[in-house]
């Protein structure tokens, strides 16, 4: 996959679980679960359905460094390269 | 025979739209069966059954909108109960005052002889069903039948307690269109969230007015419950993983069960203990607003099953498909805005509710132990609880358990 197709994927799935925000306007800097304002379930939801579209697994100590669309979309990719990408301890606990 | 009426989500609703009947004159309807979807400010809920019984007539349309309490279909009762169930004359007297059914009540004397506690018990709990179907409780007999709103002033339920507010609906049904229009049109959605503002402003409002709220804080360490998390999260697929705040919910749920002053409802100038522990979870809605559905029976579930449980409410609070039971028996609530981030809530009472916990975000904070300074992550849980029901003392030993209970997480 291409980072273009990553990052499409990866807002089909936001889209699915926030309809109502606009994907233009959307920062990929920006902290993806304040942008869109996705509590803990939602964000779950958000990280499940992108592993069964994107056929990946992410570790749960992972969940930190997945906090804006460009991380997302760069982890996606390294995997591809090569294999899991190292765990952080850093970061948000809920 | 008995009678399906229009029932009430809380205080705050007046009216509802029967959008679809899921039954029809001669189906037998046993208990938990959904039986009809219904549109209010708060959205659509399907209707699960209390009682069970034979459909006889149905008598409104699909698209009326009606007062809470309007007789909607009338049930035939499969068998009657003759047998005269053993209770004192004490019983007897606080079950007419409560409309209770003694038939309905379990009784815990000698020889299974229902008590006066046993009412009261009973009270309180069918008080809840009787919201989503009041038919449980006798209908007033002087009153003619129909879509009379003294109907939703039956003050013996918490949500009809509520809804006695001088400033009564209109007494007739207005019939409103061919059926539910199509979701995601801007003129009903705007319509819609601003049905649930002012849902939410009657309800808070009233609270304010006539709870006399106190509010406590403490900071719950969530080391070792964080590290047991990440444990077990480590031997499950990514879709069974566990939330932190299930741990908290099972936490409160537990510590209930000693301090059950905090679970139930204040009516009519006295507490009545909600029995079994509904823990309600306020979720926020995208479109604006909130919706508090009840996990039911909460201490008594598996963390695993509360996840799922959880998981499922948020869904169907967000996408539609509560039922009833579920958006009327919370017996306290949880509110847990430190999902965004801000680090204490304190929250407002949710009437006939005595209590509600909140949680502010889990962030790395210095604690001093034993002298030396660490960094640990913390939580800040706090209470905000009705002093006519319980003082602050109470309240403080309620938010110690609780913070007892998250020391030992594997025991949860």
């Amino acid at each position: 996959m291409t980072e273009a197709e990553i990052r499409d994927a990866v807002l089909r799935v936001l889209h699915g679980i926030a309809p109502e925000i606009d994907l233009a306007t959307l920062e990929a800097t920006a902290n993806l679960r304040e942008e869109a304002d996705l509590d803990s379930f939602d964000f779950l939801n958000f990280v499940v359905r992108l592993g069964e579209a994107l056929h990946v697994e992410f570790a749960e100590t992972e969940f930190a460094r997945l906090t804006t669309i460009d991380q997302i979309v760069a982890n996606v990719a390294a995997r591809q390269k090569s294999g899991p990408a190292r765990p952080d301890r850093n970061g948000a606990l809920f | 025979m008995s009678e399906f009426r229009m029932p009430s989500l809380g205080a705050d609703m007046e009216y509802g739209t029967l959008v679809e009947w899921r039954m029809k004159p001669g189906d037998e309807i046993h208990r938990g069966a959904i039986i009809a979807l219904v549109e209010t400010q708060k959205g659509l809920f399907e209707v699960d059954s209390v009682v069970e019984g034979i459909v006889e007539r149905l008598l409104v349309d699909p698209g009326s909108r009606v007062p809470v309490g309007t007789v909607m279909a009338t049930l035939l009762q499969p068998v009657e109960k003759p047998h005269r169930p053993r209770a004192s004359p004490l019983a007897r007297r606080v079950a007419e005052e409560l409309h209770v059914d003694l038939a309905t009540v379990q009784g815990t004397g000698p020889e299974g002889a229902i008590t006066r506690d046993d009412v009261e018990a009973a009270a309180s709990q069918s008080g809840m069903a009787s919201a989503a179907e009041p038919t449980s409780l006798p209908a007033p007999k002087v009153k003619p039948p129909g879509p009379s709103p003294a109907l939703a002033l039956e003050p013996t339920t918490p949500s009809a307690a509520l809804a006695a507010e001088p400033s009564g609906p209109p007494a007739t049904p207005e019939p409103r269109g061919p059926g539910p229009a199509a979701a995601g049109e801007p003129a009903q959605s705007a319509e819609r969230a601003a049905a649930m503002r002012q849902a939410i402003a009657s309800a808070v409002a009233r609270s304010k007015r006539e709870i006399p709220h106190y509010y406590l804080a403490t900071d719950i360490v969530l080391e070792r419950a964080l590290a047991w998390l990440e444990a077990e999260n480590a031997k499950r697929a990514m879709a069974d993983r566990v939330l932190p705040a299930v741990l908290l919910t099972k936490a409160v749920a537990l510590a209930l069960t000693r301090y059950p002053d905090f679970n139930g409802y204040w009516i009519d100038g006295a507490f009545r203990p909600g029995g079994s522990i509904h823990v309600g979870l306020a979720v926020s809605l995208r479109t604006g607003g909130l919706i508090v559905p009840a996990v039911h029976d909460t201490d008594r579930k598996s963390i695993d099953e509360l996840m799922g449980e959880m998981r499922d409410l948020v869904r169907r609070a967000r996408e539609g498909g509560l039922r009833v039971s579920e958006m009327t028996d919370a017996t306290i609530t949880i509110t847990n805005l430190g999902d965004q981030g801000v680090e204490q809530v304190f929250g407002v009472i949710y009437p006939p509710q005595v209590a509600l916990v909140g949680f502010g975000s889990v962030t790395e904070r210095p604690r001093a132990e034993n002298g030396l300074l660490g960094v640990r992550p913390t939580v800040t849980a706090t209470l905000a609880a009705d002093h006519r029901a319980s003082d602050g003392h109470r309240g403080g030993l309620f938010l110690n358990e609780i913070n007892r209970l998250l020391q030992t997480p594997e025991r949860l």
